[in-house]
């Protein structure tokens, strides 16, 4: 690990403006010429508790959050409890300073609030900043922010202080507060930057320590944003207009982001009374003509099962999105987790079909939500977007281009009045919506509204004209015409490239993984390989259809296998297996499930253990390993 | 152009044109109320004026919920109880349809019932029949919301602890402008009063009652049907809430007593749709939104440029 990266914590209580400080902080690094990379910790709480964001800035592209860190400011929990009131939250108030130790680096840098905090409270601390050569600056972050403005201005000199000890010229941070400030709040803060940044100058040496901004240059310009609002510009992209949901983290996001949107451009976001209607909204609105999409999290995605069913039975084209985080029932709502696999691919009765797609990154999470609705429209079925909390929540600067923002309104294969004329029409004079034999499954379908489209779509099997049937003629007709679509999408969706092959060509081991480890596993392949070791990874992004081929080339290719997946039931490699047929003998897992996404070291410590050192036990609480069955 | 001319197209419509015959005939027990609605259905809807391309009939799961199979319209078959989140969204998406949800007690009262008050709430401007046999049709006999107290079935065997559930105040209360109840025995002013739902611009809410012959034999309010015939010109005060809330009451815990109370209850015409409401707050655009897919004009592009911008 160079210190030529930057990874700058900021922590303190929820409330406390951590978020939107981390934020402008991360914009301000990319501005400068950066790539950057953030990763967001928080308690189920709205006041108080101790919360953190890492921003990781480094001259090359950047793909997690990197291992541990190396620049603290902890501004303090100013909604903590009384620290008297004995706590089985432990010392909130502390917290900001005491919670982060474990993971800054040898070497890193602590600015703490003075003001709020007392390091002499927190046992052995001075013991360990010596052992670790840690280069404590208590700074009275409140008292100045009280002497200009207001005291909850504290971010704000935190940030000057930070730049002052980092060697960051202040105009990225300065621009970025007169866009976003309104005059009155606006002159009071530039004035702590200013203060702050001048009194860390004045007072202490920066060259003390090693740690300090990268310069950097972006080859083209960069974009800051989220999986969760790739997912939404993807939809918007695509011609989505139409959007329902309850709230729920971490799918919240999405809806906001949509909601807000479709006012915009004219679209329409409805927020209902529960889930089952959300995505029975859904299915009205694309039945009606529109491009429309609905999602949850977990246990809201568990209500959404029946207007699942009913989507695939009707053949109604529909975009879900799953959130997920730490299950089951409520779980831990602010932990993520990729514990919903299982959930995604199995939930509804019967023989159904459904294509569901996992977006490794934010530019895949754009481009596979585009690619969603043009499947679900074209084959007229329901696509599911499955990401995670992670993925939807951290920020990554991605180029402008990821962006092709070409709008495609294209309803998929949806009749014209004029097509309609020519097509076929039962005795009574109802179009045969749902016909036997069409060329890949895909019988086109009509609109309410429409001219010699009269039909109906129903839950029940049903014959071309959409009435009740219980034939069994017409039965196997019609599963075997839906099952059909799937093999055309696989087909369809060759093209794609939605596997991320990552390593040299022809390495001895591979890392199998999906979603959003993607990036956290290739910088582990990068560290491994650094090593000494000869290690490949493959991500994978289209879980329905299995892309069987690209998977089974890459497993055929290596002596040995880790997948690697935030769950405990290793429920990837149990698909995998699944839909491969074998492979037992050759997939261990690598897993992890306390809540936190994997760090490059990690997957690092649990390959060299396992795979390399043959253990059975992983050191460190943090993974579990679970080894290859009959061999 | 209109991307759909099907709908707003001005011309007589025949009956005939909501059943050429040719369809599949009702599953139905001889007998039952579900006929009556069908037959009320087909004559009402040439009365409005709207066509069978412009109407979508969505329905829920029961013996009621397959009314659309037999009624020549566009037509939702949709799940137990979901029938008025998916009709809603066709409107918002498209209120150029006229649409028409329905389906039974069980469907819309219990599986259904969150789903009923939210609807009525919002007022959305749409019909929703719900056929109240006071029995789960369908499912061969089992309690309903609306099945008296001390019913005895073979999931209530010790008669029903509960009291049923009141229609009519419920849709009163949730926030319904429309409100009424009428009989499959009494097909005039079935007929009149499904009219006079679709044309109401708002949410409009019809406690059908649907004799079940196969199930419900002994209910009181069926028998005898001629009271029910003659009750088309009921009284009631429609504007006022508070003397519809008193009329529903005593229909509601008459219907229990063998007295059948039928007619208008409640209408409100200065309550904007939701729709409207939509609109006019700007969640909404005027133009039917399923129309821009066909719209070559359409600028797609518009506004995204400030999404963009934030994130630089
Ligand atoms: C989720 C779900 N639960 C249960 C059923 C079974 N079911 C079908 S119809 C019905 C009762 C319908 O009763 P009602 O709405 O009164 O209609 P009726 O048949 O009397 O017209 C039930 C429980 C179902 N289809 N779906
Ligand atoms: S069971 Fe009852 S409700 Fe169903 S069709 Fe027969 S009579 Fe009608």
């Amino acid at each position: 690990m160079t210190e030529s990266e930057l990874i700058w914590r900021i922590s303190g209580g929820s409330g406390d403006g951590i978020a939107s400080t981390s934020q402008n902080f991360a914009k301000a690094l990319m501005r400068s010429g950066l790539h950057v990379f953030t990763h967001r910790h928080y308690p189920s709480r709205i006041r108080g508790g101790h919360t953190y964001t890492e921003i990781r800035a480094s001259s090359e592209p950047v793909k997690s959050r990197g291992n541990g860190y190396n620049f603290l400011l902890a501004l303090g929990d100013s909604f903590a409890r009384n620290p008297q009131e004995d706590a089985y939250y432990g010392n909130e108030e502390l917290k900001p300073l005491s919670e982060n130790l474990d993971e800054l680096r040898e070497g890193g840098v602590i600015v703490y609030d003075s003001g709020l905090l007392d390091a002499g409270e927190i046992e052995e601390f001075d013991r360990r900043a010596e052992e670790n050569n840690w280069h404590v600056y208590p700074i009275d972050l409140r008292g100045m922010a009280r002497e200009q403005g207001r005291e909850v201005m504290r971010n704000t000199a935190g940030v000057g202080v930070t730049c002052a000890l980092i060697g960051m010229d202040l105009e990225y941070i300065q621009d970025l507060m007169r866009e976003a400030m309104p005059e009155k709040i606006l002159e009071p803060n530039l004035e702590i930057l200013q203060t702050a940044y001048d009194q860390v100058k004045e007072e202490h040496d920066p060259d003390a320590h090693d740690v300090a901004v990268p310069s950097g240059e972006h080859d083209e310009p960069q974009l800051l944003l989220s999986g969760s609002e790739a997912i939404s510009y993807g939809a918007i992209d695509e011609g989505c207009r139409f959007i329902a949901g309850y709230p729920m983290t971490p799918w919240t996001e999405v809806f906001t982001i949509m909601t807000q949107s479709m006012s915009q451009l004219g679209g329409i976001s409805e927020q209902v009374e529960d889930e089952i209607a959300a995505a029975a909204l859904a299915l009205g609105a694309s039945h009606a003509g529109v491009k429309a999409m609905s999602g949850s999290s977990g246990g809201g995605f568990a209500l959404m099962s029946e207007p699942l069913g009913l989507a695939e039975m009707t053949e109604t084209p529909v975009v879900f999105v799953e959130a997920m985080r730490a299950g089951p029932s409520t779980g831990m709502p602010t932990k993520t987790e990729q514990g919903d696999l299982e959930h995604v691919l199995y939930t509804s009765q019967g023989d159904t079909h459904r294509v569901v797609f996992a977006p490794g990154t934010v530019e895949e999470a754009y481009d596979q939500t585009r690619t969603a609705f043009r499947i679900a429209y074209e084959y007229q079925i329901p696509a599911i977007v499955l990401y995670d909390q992670k993925l939807g929540g951290e920020l990554i600067s991605v180029p402008e281009s990821t962006f092709d923002r070409e709008p495609n309104p294209d309803l998929g294969s949806t009749l014209t009045e004029a097509e309609l004329e020519d097509a076929p029409h039962n005795a009574a004079g109802k179009y045969e919506r749902y016909q036997h034999d069409v060329a890949d499954g895909v019988s086109p379908r009509s609109l309410p509204g429409q001219k010699g489209g009269r039909f109906l779509a129903s839950g029940n099997e049903h014959e071309p004209s959409g009435h009740i049937s219980e034939s069994p003629e017409n039965r196997v007709a019609q599963v075997d015409r839906r099952s059909q679509k799937v093999e055309a999408i696989r087909a369809d969706l060759d093209d794609e490239g939605n596997q991320t092959p990552h390593g040299p060509e022809d390495a001895e081991y591979g890392i199998l993984t999906w979603g959003s480890q993607q990036g956290t596993v290739e910088e582990a392949v990068d560290e491994l390989n650094a090593a000494g070791h000869s290690v490949k990874s493959l991500g994978v992004s289209d879980l329905v259809p299995y892309p069987v081929e690209e998977v089974e080339a890459f497993l055929e290719s290596v002596d040995e296998v880790l997948v690697v997946e935030m769950n405990a039931s290793a429920q990837f490699r149990g698909l995998t297996q699944k839909e491969l047929g074998r492979y037992g003998e050759k997939l261990s897992s690598l897993l992890k499930y306390n809540g936190n996404p994997f760090e490059p070291a990690d997957i690092v410590d649990g390959f060299e253990s396992t795979m390399i050192d043959g253990n059975d036990d992983v050191p460190g609480i943090e993974t579990t390993f679970v080894p290859a069955a009959g061999d | 152009m209109s991307a759909f001319n099907a709908i707003g197209e001005e011309r007589e419509i025949d009956r005939e044109e909501f059943t050429p015959g040719i369809e599949p005939q009702p599953t139905w027990c001889p007998g039952c109320g579900d006929f009556g609605v069908l037959k009320a259905l087909k004559q009402a809807l040439p009365e409005v004026g709207r066509t069978p391309e412009e109407t979508l009939l969505v329905t829920g799961i029961g013996c009621s919920g397959k009314l659309n199979s037999y009624l020549d319209s566009y037509g939702f078959h949709t799940i137990h109880g979901r029938s008025l989140p998916v009709a809603r969204a066709a409107k918002l998406a498209n209120p150029g349809l006229e649409v028409i949800a329905a389906g039974g007690d069980g469907d819309g009262y219990g599986i259904g019932g969150n789903h009923f008050m939210h609807t009525a709430r919002e007022n959305h401007d749409m019909t929703y029949v719900v056929f109240n046999n006071e029995i789960f049709g369908l499912t061969k006999g089992q309690t309903s919301p609306t099945s008296p107290k001390g019913h005895k079935s073979k999931t209530q065997p010790h008669g029903s602890a509960k009291e049923p559930i009141r229609p009519l105040s419920l849709a009163l209360t949730s926030g319904a402008s429309y409100v009424a109840r009428t009989a499959a025995v009494n097909p005039n002013q079935a007929k009149e009063i499904l009219t006079e739902a679709i044309q109401h611009d708002g949410f409009a809410h019809i406690d059908f009652l649907t004799q079940c012959p196969t199930w419900n034999k002994d209910a009181r309010q069926y028998v005898p049907y001629t009271d029910v015939q003659d009750s088309d010109d009921y009284d009631f005060d429609v504007h006022d809430r508070v003397e519809a809330q008193e009329a529903m009451r005593t229909a509601e815990e008459a219907l229990y007593e063998g007295e059948v109370l039928t007619g208008r209850f409640y209408v409100d015409e200065t309550r904007p749709s939701y729709q409207g409401e939509k609109q006019r707050i700007g969640e909404m655009p005027e133009t039917p939104l399923a129309e821009r897919y066909f719209d070559d004009d359409y600028e797609w592009e518009r506004a995204y440029d400030e999404f963009i911008d934030k994130h630089r």
